[in-house]
């Protein structure tokens, strides 16, 4: 199912914490809501998850609208808030039958819904305990079960992962991606490999406005623009002349000569150019052994640390 | 199964499941048996029996005792962050508070159909009036209902227990005994305002069997506003 945003707008006193954001999810993406903290992304997940109203805009699944209908929004949504809150005194399985009725799962299917969420969650050998007794992987598998466990069209998870140790990380992300493959799934964190590893789609978010949408290569090569080569010479030439015959040709933008080895080169593009071949002649032509040339991929941290500072 | 019975159902099973509910249930009627048999009162002398001594101490007992029911029903999920899964799901803001409101009053109904050998055995003794023994039950619902009500206001305010409950004692005073002491000292519409608010005339009249839709009507906006109060902190989220 796919979910429409449309100009939502939320304050907080005289702070947008929300400013004007518009984005459509289409079906079966897993989308990642990435930004520093305080940069809206629970504020937008709270208002899709029909938990409070927006200042403007409106969330649409299908025909539904959050302002008309949040009772089946909400039947067709799976919410994991942020922090994970739970009933700790009550007992899992008690947990999992009184969201699975309240969410109007058919009364003749709770039994085995329930039976699968904990299956589905590996909650097999903690079903029996409080949720207080659990510890914080297990808690964040109830809060998943919770939320999937009325077989919603769309996730809404906000920052599942944290606060668990790695190998917790990696089973809940296997989950996740594994849900992903039959629902809409839209997931906000602030930790950047979570997105690469999960995720076909990124939105970053900074001070409540949208800053970047695309792939995680799409947005690295949009970052990128210019390509850089990084090159290794053993050559008697001097740096200097070096430079100066790679400068020539059409394609570089610049040439800086990196490191004290003297015979390492940084090489810029033209944007939209690429210097490879270029760069490869003038090495056979000059005599020079071309050791080394790599393309220097951007990461996605610093298409995050450029777009969000 | 309709929403609020679930809501409601879940919220029973922790009284029950916290031994609140226990404990509260035992020291009620261990008070209120203690007073309609032994203390002060003359069950055995006077030829007529009456519940009269059960539903006095019963009157101020339920007073300190719901507080204690309700101020735990949304205080503590405004604490956790419950409150946000419960909102989440696919039921209404009233749904969640007519639903603890419910769960509440099942409580005191419990309690009180506990007491309910109290009322077979004092009719053995002598000559009992039935329809006030009835209508002392009655009135006794209703004003449980009534401070349950205001215990879920107070407890929707706040994300402390002990604020809740302390808030809820206050606003009750008023309706248990303060509005009455006002409306002595006060002549003319004043007073008739103040006497009106009074919850204690309208307990008393309901509990002398007779029931009048003046009274009625008194509990049943104590009961709805009380709750639209609730409705409306949950809603308050949305206001800023
Ligand atoms: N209930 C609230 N009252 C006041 N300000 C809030 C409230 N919730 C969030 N904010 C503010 O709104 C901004 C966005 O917060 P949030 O959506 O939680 O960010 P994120 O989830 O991206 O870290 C923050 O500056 C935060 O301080
Ligand atoms: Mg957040």
């Amino acid at each position: 199912m796919a979910i429409e945003i449309e100009n939502l707008t939320k304050r907080y006193g005289l702070q947008n914490a929300v400013d004007n954001i518009s984005f459509k999810v289409n079906t079966r993406e897993v989308l990642g809501f990435l930004g520093p903290n305080g940069a809206g992304k629970s504020t937008t997940m709270k208002i899709i998850a029909c938990f409070i109203a927006p200042h403007q805009g409106d969330v649409r699944l299908d025909n539904l609208s959050i302002h008309s209908n949040p009772d089946e929004i909400k039947r067709r949504i799976g919410y994991l808030p942020e922090n994970n809150p739970l009933y700790l005194d009550m007992y899992v399985m008690d947990y999992l039958f009184f969201v699975a009725s309240i969410q109007r799962v058919e009364k003749s299917t709770i039994d085995s819904r329930v039976r699968e969420m904990v299956g589905v969650c590996g909650l097999s050998n903690e079903k029996h305990k409080r949720i207080g007794e659990l510890s914080k992987g297990y808690r964040q598998r109830v809060g998943l079960a919770q939320a999937i466990i009325h077989n919603p069209e769309v996730l809404i998870l906000d920052e599942p992962t944290s606060g668990l140790d790695p190998n917790q990380i990696v089973e809940i992300r296997k989950l996740i991606k594994e849900l992903g493959k039959e629902k809409t799934v839209i997931l906000s964190t602030h930790i950047l490999p979570e997105v690469e590893a999960t995720c076909d789609r990124i939105l970053i978010i900074n001070r409540g406005r949208l800053v970047a949408d695309g792939s995680p290569s799409d947005l690295r090569k949009q970052a990128q623009g210019q390509e850089i080569l990084n090159i290794q010479l053993e050559t008697e030439n001097s740096p200097a002349t070096i430079k100066e015959k790679l400068m020539q040709l059409n394609t570089v933008a610049s040439v800086e000569s990196e490191g004290n080895g003297q015979k390492f080169f940084k090489v810029v593009s033209k944007t939209e150019m690429s210097s490879r071949k270029n760069v490869f002649r003038t090495c056979v032509d000059n005599n020079w052994i071309l050791l080394e040339m790599t393309g220097q991929e951007t990461r996605l941290e610093d298409v995050f640390r450029e777009l969000t500072n | 199964m309709p929403a609020i019975w679930i809501i409601a159902k879940r919220e029973i099973n922790s009284f029950f499941d916290s031994l609140m509910a226990y404990i509260l249930i035992v020291v009620f009627l261990g008070l209120s048996g203690f007073f309609t048999w032994l203390y002060g009162n003359d069950i055995f002398l006077r030829g007529q029996a009456s519940l009269d001594a059960f539903f006095g101490i019963s009157f101020w007992s339920l007073f300190f005792f719901i507080p204690a029911i309700t101020m735990k029903t949304l205080a503590e999920e405004n604490k956790t962050g419950t409150i946000e899964l419960l909102i989440t799901k696919s039921v209404s803001d009233w749904q969640i508070v007519t639903g603890k409101f419910l769960a509440c009053l099942v409580l005191v109904a419990i309690a009180l159909v506990c007491t309910l050998p109290y009322y077979v055995t004092v009719s053995k003794l002598g000559n009992i009036d039935h329809a006030s023994v009835w209508g002392g039950y009655f009135a006794m619902i209703l004003m449980s209902a009534s401070y349950i009500s205001i215990g879920l206001f107070t407890s929707s305010t706040t994300n402390n227990q002990i604020i809740s409950f302390l808030l809820a004692l206050f606003i009750g005073l008023f309706f248990q005994i303060l509005f009455d002491v006002i409306s002595n000292n006060m002549t003319g519409t004043t007073g008739a305002v103040f006497d009106y608010l009074s919850l204690r005339n309208h307990f008393d009249s309901i509990s002398r069997g007779v029931i009048d839709s003046k009274d009625l009507i008194y509990f049943f906006s104590l009961i709805t506003g009380g709750l639209i109060l609730s409705e409306a902190m949950l809603s308050k989220r949305n206001w800023k």
